[in-house]
Parts: C-alpha cells; sequence; structure tokens
C-alpha cells in the first residue's frame, strides 16, 4: 500500500532521508502543540520503543485516555493509515522540548511533514531522527490538502531532499528551503555527536582560553 | 559598526568552532541541567556507543517532573507512591547519574527542586553563561543574563558527551516593558500579555531581549517569571541584563563564584548589556502600566484577556473554535464569575518564595471554597523550608489548601498530581493545552494573586476585588 520510492519500509526510525512519495494526511490546525502530538500521561517511558501507541491519543482515541479508535480522526481512516506525510498548520510542535513527540510520529510512520512554520526544539529533533520538516507557505499547504482528500491513494506527495522540492499532486513543484547541516544529516544518516567529536581539538583549545578569562566555571 | 547586544556578547564569547553556510557553528554549554524524563533515552545512547560524559562537573541533575508531591524518601515508598512507568524513569535516573559520575539532587537532597528553580538558587544560573536542558522552560535562566534554552533527548546526548551544541545563530527581538505595574499585577500578567500581543508562534526564530523601566523593579523571581514563559511566544530564549538586583540574588549562593574569583566575575558581567547602539532585528513595545490581570480562555497560552473582558468574538477560524469548545466557554461572554474545580499554585514559572509570600498573604483569614480543591506546590525542597520557617504552610492548610513537597506536579500532571475530566483549574503554570494537566483538563492560566482570589470564590475571580473587602 505504501509509495515510497524504496518499497514498503518498516515503520522504524530511519535516520536517513532522501526522496519519498507518499500519502498525505491533512491535519490543518495551528499551532499543534507537542503536547497534542503526545500528551505527558503517554511519555513516562525509558525507551524510544512504543510511543507510536500515544501519538495525539488526546483526538485519536474516542475517550481521552482510552484506546479505542476515534473514526473521525483523520490517521485512523484509510488510506491516511498508510500516510507517511503529514501537512498542517503554523507553528506545528510548538511547546515542549520532548523528543517523544518525533520518535512517536516515527514510530507511527511519519517520514515528513508539510507545514509553514515549526517550534524550534521540535524542528531540531526531527533532523535528528531521520524526520524531514518542510516549510512551505501556508497557502500551498492548505492547497496541497485539498487535493490529497479525494482518493489519497491516487494523489500522492512527492517530497525529494536531493532537490528541496516538493511536488503536489497535480505536478506543480514547489522549492523548499532547509539549512545545509540539517540536508546533509539527513541525506547522510550522520550523527552530530560524530561530526562534534572529531572538533575534539578546537574544542580542548576553547576549554584551555575559556579558563584563563573565567577560571570560576572550571572549579 | 553597531554595538553589540546581550545575545551577542554571550553567543560569541561561546564560539568553539564560527558557523558557515554549511555548518552551524559549535557552540560551548557551560551549565547542563538533566531530569529524569527526557534523559533515559539520551542516557541510553551514550551506554550503546560506550560513551562518556565530559563534564559531570558542569551536569546539574535533578527529578522532578514525574517525581510524587507526596513525602518520599525510600525506593520503597517510590514503589508505594508512584506508578511504575515513572517510579522506572526516577529509578533510571539515580543508576544513569552514579553509572556517569553526575551528583544528583535526589529524594534526600534538601535542593531538590525543579530544574529551573534550584538552578538559580544553588546559583549555578550565572549571567553570561549558555545554559540548556531537555525542556523548553530552561528560558527561564535568561532572567540573569544568561543565554538558556531547551533542547532536544539527541541534543542532550550531544552536550553530555561533547558540551556543546552545534546551533545557527538566531535573531534578536527586544521587547521594551514601559511603564509601572498596576496593584493587583504581576510579572505574570506582563508574560500573559506579551504573549497575547505577539501570538504563540510571534517569537519564531527569534531570542527575546527584554528591555525597559520596569523591570528595575522586578526581583530575581519575578524576572524568571517572564523569561520563563518566553517559549510560550514562540521564542527560543529570553534574556534580561545583569544588574545590582542580579548580583545580590547570587552573592553567597554554593555555586557562585566566592573571593577574587567573585569580583572577576562580577567586572565581565558588567559589560554584559546590550550596547546603547546595539542591533535588533525586531522591536517590540509593551505599556505595562494599562495592564490588568490577564486570564487565558483558550487552549494555547496566546488565547489570553484581561480577566474583566469578555472572551473574543468568534473568528470563524477552526482551531479558534475547537479551542472554545474545549474549554466550554462562550465566544463574546465574560469568564469572569465561572465555577472552578481547581487551584493549582505551582510550578517553574510561579512557585518561588514571592508568589508563595503573596499567596499565603491573600489567603490568610480565608477558606477555598467548599467547592474547590487548592493545591499547593514549592518549587523546590529548599522553598519548601523556607515557606515553612515563615509559617505559610500553616495558612494554606488552615485555609483547606494541600502543601506538598517540592515538583513540577500537575503542571503536566505526570506524577499522579492530575486536573479531573472535564474540571476547570485556574494555575499558575504556564500551559493550558488540551488535556495538560490531565485527561480532558481545562485549564485558566493565571498569577498566583487570580488563583487565590478564585479559590477563595470558587470562581474565576478579579484579585483586585478581593483587596477591597
Amino acid at each position: 500500500m505504501c509509495g515510497n520510492w524504496n518499497g514498503c519500509e518498516p515503520a522504524a526510525i530511519v535516520n536517513k532521508f532522501t526522496r519519498l512519495k507518499a500519502i498525505a494526511a491533512p491535519l490543518l490546525r495551528i499551532n499543534v502543540d507537542t503536547d497534542a502530538i503526545i500528551p505527558s500521561r503517554e511519555i513516562k517511558r525509558v525507551s524510544k520503543v512504543g510511543l507510536s501507541d500515544g501519538l495525539f491519543a488526546g483526538w485519536r482515541y474516542t475517550e481521552p485516555g482510552g484506546r479505542v479508535e476515534d473514526p473521525g480522526f483523520i490517521l485512523n481512516r484509510d488510506p491516511f493509515r498508510q500516510a507517511q506525510i503529514l501537512l498542517s498548520g503554523l507553528n506545528f510542535g510548538c511547546g515542549s522540548s520532548r523528543e517523544h513527540a518525533v520518535w512517536a510520529l516515527a514510530e507511527w510512520g511519519i517520514r515528513s511533514i508539510i507545514a509553514p512554520s515549526y517550534g524550534a526544539i521540535f524542528y531540531a529533533n526531527c533532523a535528528r531522527n531521520g524526520v524531514l520538516p518542510v516549510i512551505l507557505d501556508n497557502d500551498v499547504v492548505e492547497d496541497m490538502a485539498r487535493q490529497v482528500t479525494d482518493e489519497p491513494e491516487q494523489h500522492l506527495i512527492s517530497v525529494d531532499l536531493v532537490d528541496c522540492t516538493v511536488t503536489a499532486p497535480d505536478d506543480t513543484v514547489h522549492a523548499f528551503e532547509i539549512d545545509a547541516a540539517d540536508r546533509e544529516m539527513l541525506l547522510e544518516g550522520l550523527d552530530a555527536i560524530d561530526v562534534t567529536r572529531k572538533r575534539d581539538d578546537e574544542i580542548l583549545a576553547f576549554q584551555a582560553r575559556d579558563r584563563l578569562r573565567r577560571p570560576w566555571i572550571y572549579l | 559598526m553597531s554595538g553589540k547586544s546581550l545575545f551577542e556578547k554571550v553567543w560569541d564569547e561561546h564560539i568553539v568552532v564560527p558557523e558557515t553556510d554549511d555548518a552551524p557553528a559549535v557552540l560551548y554549554i557551560d551549565l547542563h541541567l538533566i531530569h529524569e524524563v527526557t534523559t533515559p533515552q539520551a542516557f541510553a545512547l551514550l551506554k550503546d556507543q560506550q560513551l562518556s560524559v565530559r563534564r559531570p562537573d558542569l551536569t546539574l541533575a535533578t527529578m522532578d517532573h514525574s517525581t510524587p508531591t507526596v513525602p518520599v524518601t525510600t525506593l520503597k515508598d517510590l514503589e508505594v507512591v508512584a506508578e511504575a512507568p515513572a517510579a522506572a524513569q526516577i529509578r533510571a535516573m539515580i543508576d544513569n547519574c552514579e553509572h556517569f559520575g553526575i551528583e544528583l539532587y535526589g529524594f534526600g537532597s534538601e535542593y531538590r527542586g525543579i530544574v529551573h528553580v534550584i538552578g538559580p538558587e544553588l546559583g549555578a544560573t550565572q549571567p553570561g553563561k549558555t545554559i540548556v536542558c531537555g525542556d523548553s522552560h530552561t528560558s527561564t535562566h535568561g532572567a540573569f543574563g544568561a543565554l538558556a534554552f531547551g533542547i532536544g533527548s539527541t541534543e542532550a546526548a550531544h552536550v553530555l558527551v561533547t558540551q556543546c551544541l552545534l546551533q545557527r545563530k538566531p535573531k534578536i527581538m527586544a521587547v521594551t516593558i514601559d511603564g509601572a505595574l498596576q496593584t493587583g499585577v504581576s510579572a505574570k500578567d506582563v508574560i500573559l500579555a506579551l504573549i497575547g500581543q505577539i501570538g504563540v508562534e510571534g517569537g519564531v526564530g527569534h531570542v527575546i531581549e527584554y528591555l525597559g523601566n520596569p523591570l528595575a523593579g522586578l526581583n530575581m523571581e519575578q524576572r524568571m517569571t517572564i523569561c520563563n514563559m518566553t517559549i510560550e511566544g514562540g521564542a527560543r530564549a529570553g534574556m534580561m541584563a545583569p544588574d545590582a538586583i542580579t548580583l545580590e540574588y547570587l552573592a553567597g549562593r554554593p555555586q557562585a563564584p566566592a573571593g577574587a574569583d567573585w569580583d572577576a566575575a562580577v567586572e565581565r558581567w558588567r559589560k554584559l548589556p546590550s550596547d546603547p547602539d546595539a542591533r535588533f532585528d525586531r522591536e517590540v513595545s509593551l505599556d505595562a502600566s494599562r495592564l490588568e490581570p490577564m486570564i487565558t480562555f483558550g487552549t494555547n497560552p496566546g488565547m489570553v484577556i484581561p480577566v474583566t473582558q469578555p472572551v473574543p468574538t468568534d473568528t470563524g477560524d477552526p482551531s479558534f473554535r475547537k479551542a472554545l469548545d474545549y474549554m466550554q466557554v462562550e465566544a463574546g461572554k465574560p469568564i469572569l464569575g465561572k465555577a472552578i474545580d481547581i487551584v493549582f499554585i505551582g510550578s517553574c514559572t510561579n512557585s518561588r518564595m514571592t508568589d508563595l509570600r503573596q499567596a499565603a498573604e491573600m489567603i490568610k483569614g480565608h477558606k477555598v471554597a467548599d467547592s474547590v480543591r487548592m493545591l499547593v506546590v514549592p518549587g523546590s525542597q529548599s522553598i519548601k523550608a523556607e515557606a515553612e520557617a515563615e509559617g505559610l504552610d500553616e495558612i494554606f492548610i488552615s485555609a483547606g489548601a494541600e502543601w506538598r513537597e517540592s515538583g513540577c506536579s500537575m503542571c503536566l500532571g505526570m506524577n499522579g498530581d492530575v486536573v479531573g475530566r472535564g474540571q476547570l483549574a485556574v494555575s499558575t503554570s504556564n500551559r493550558n493545552f488540551e488535556g495538560r494537566q490531565g485527561v480532558g483538563a481545562r485549564t485558566v492560566l493565571a498569577s498566583p494573586a487570580t488563583a487565590v482570589a478564585s479559590a477563595i470564590s470558587g470562581t474565576i475571580a478579579d484579585p483586585r476585588e478581593l483587596n477591597r473587602h
């Protein structure tokens, strides 16, 4: 069912992102906060596994706190259950820093989000978990949401991180901008810790310099 | 060439590797605060890759988010009072700190408390520092002239291993607050009004520097309240230049510099305020003299009105309507006088001595309305002890409120302290998101004064009315 160019991948967290052609689910609300993406009662875990059960728990289930799916919620409807792209409104992922929000989205199967703007911490968390946050104008997002509403499996959206473009179901191509380092991290599946550890000489030099001017930091 | 802003001065001093078009800056981190909810996965990453913590001495660890606010002295107590998943997070924190050699302000510690309360209390929060934590309200520490912001768990692992973060330089927004605050109006009302003015996405991409005369009249705790909720306006961090009040607060604290170090530190800190010709990417002003006590009516902190005003008229926006439906409030109607179920005084926004003293003074001689449950949760064990030494606990208890151990508690309802389904809470915390304080909970954010006035009347109330009687 999934339209991934590389075939269906299990919904495990992968750190690489190149291209994706997939069903997109419209969730056109503004200011979707990370408490909505996964409530705090759902993040009492010491691992990243199993968090997708709590994804959008307040909206996805008929009873708040329950596990009976509300058929009215977009991600509970076929074929949006197979969606790998989420379309949403401005300031997506605002609020709490909880990376659990990205882990839950990724485990559920979301590989890319398209929205006009994001909460800063959420945005950074996405890039570190192989989830591509695309920024496009609200008009474009709303237009694409209209296009995917009927027969979503026939109206796939393509996201290409190599070319930095999104192709709408009507074949309109929208270029997007992304920080060069975030792009490389996603394309190569890089681990930022590895990248920074290679700067150890510079970190040591900084500490030596800094110790002289601010000795009280180094007690 | 223009002068430098406070932010630029702190930023420039922490550059290990400058940013380029291709790569963000490598920024040195002076203080990493950690707690039990956002670090288990970070420590797991270190263990998987057999990495160690570079600077345990710059890592300050405590337990607050899922920690019970009923007395716990042993792990056996924990099993009794905490849900199993919450207890597992706490046990993981204890084990991880031991494994990696990090001092933990845990159950036995007189300094344990909310991470953003104890950093300043210990004197670990200082002007000019870079401070991060896996918690968005890390912006609190900006009140001292630090650059402080929240990060994710993977970034927390990055800091644990390298003591650095990869960061792009943000834009800077100057917010000038002018005019004196009226009686009954607090720092909480200032920040709620600002978020209402700029919107919850208004500060995206920016660090805010606060300027203006009223700041000089605010103590450190009130300044922390403003910087704490700066994140709710979308900004990454809020900063205020250090002054005499900052120095007075810090002097003599356990982790503040002492002796010759103190003098040298103060000399550096005095140079931190923005130069008169510093340039900002955006400037906003707020007239504080016209402010009234503020309350939220919707499901984000930007949906806020003066307590005497009606809920705005319906804009036709579906998100607006959804929020009003969730809150069970009507467009165009006041919510003053609406019956409430819960009052929560606490959280990293409003749980410090200034807040507790004011709340106690107002509630003294009154009773919490029969229909209301009121919970008072001090921000740290130190605050709890200080409040008890002043007899504040007895004032709260005799008024009918519950007096607890420190922690995040009902702000996010992870530790068993929750607002019940459909219940309406007036809360001094920072987020009124759907379900934030419990499944189906409805939250009205307000100052401690408004919360106390509401607890006494059993309805959403104007604190200035209480003062008149």
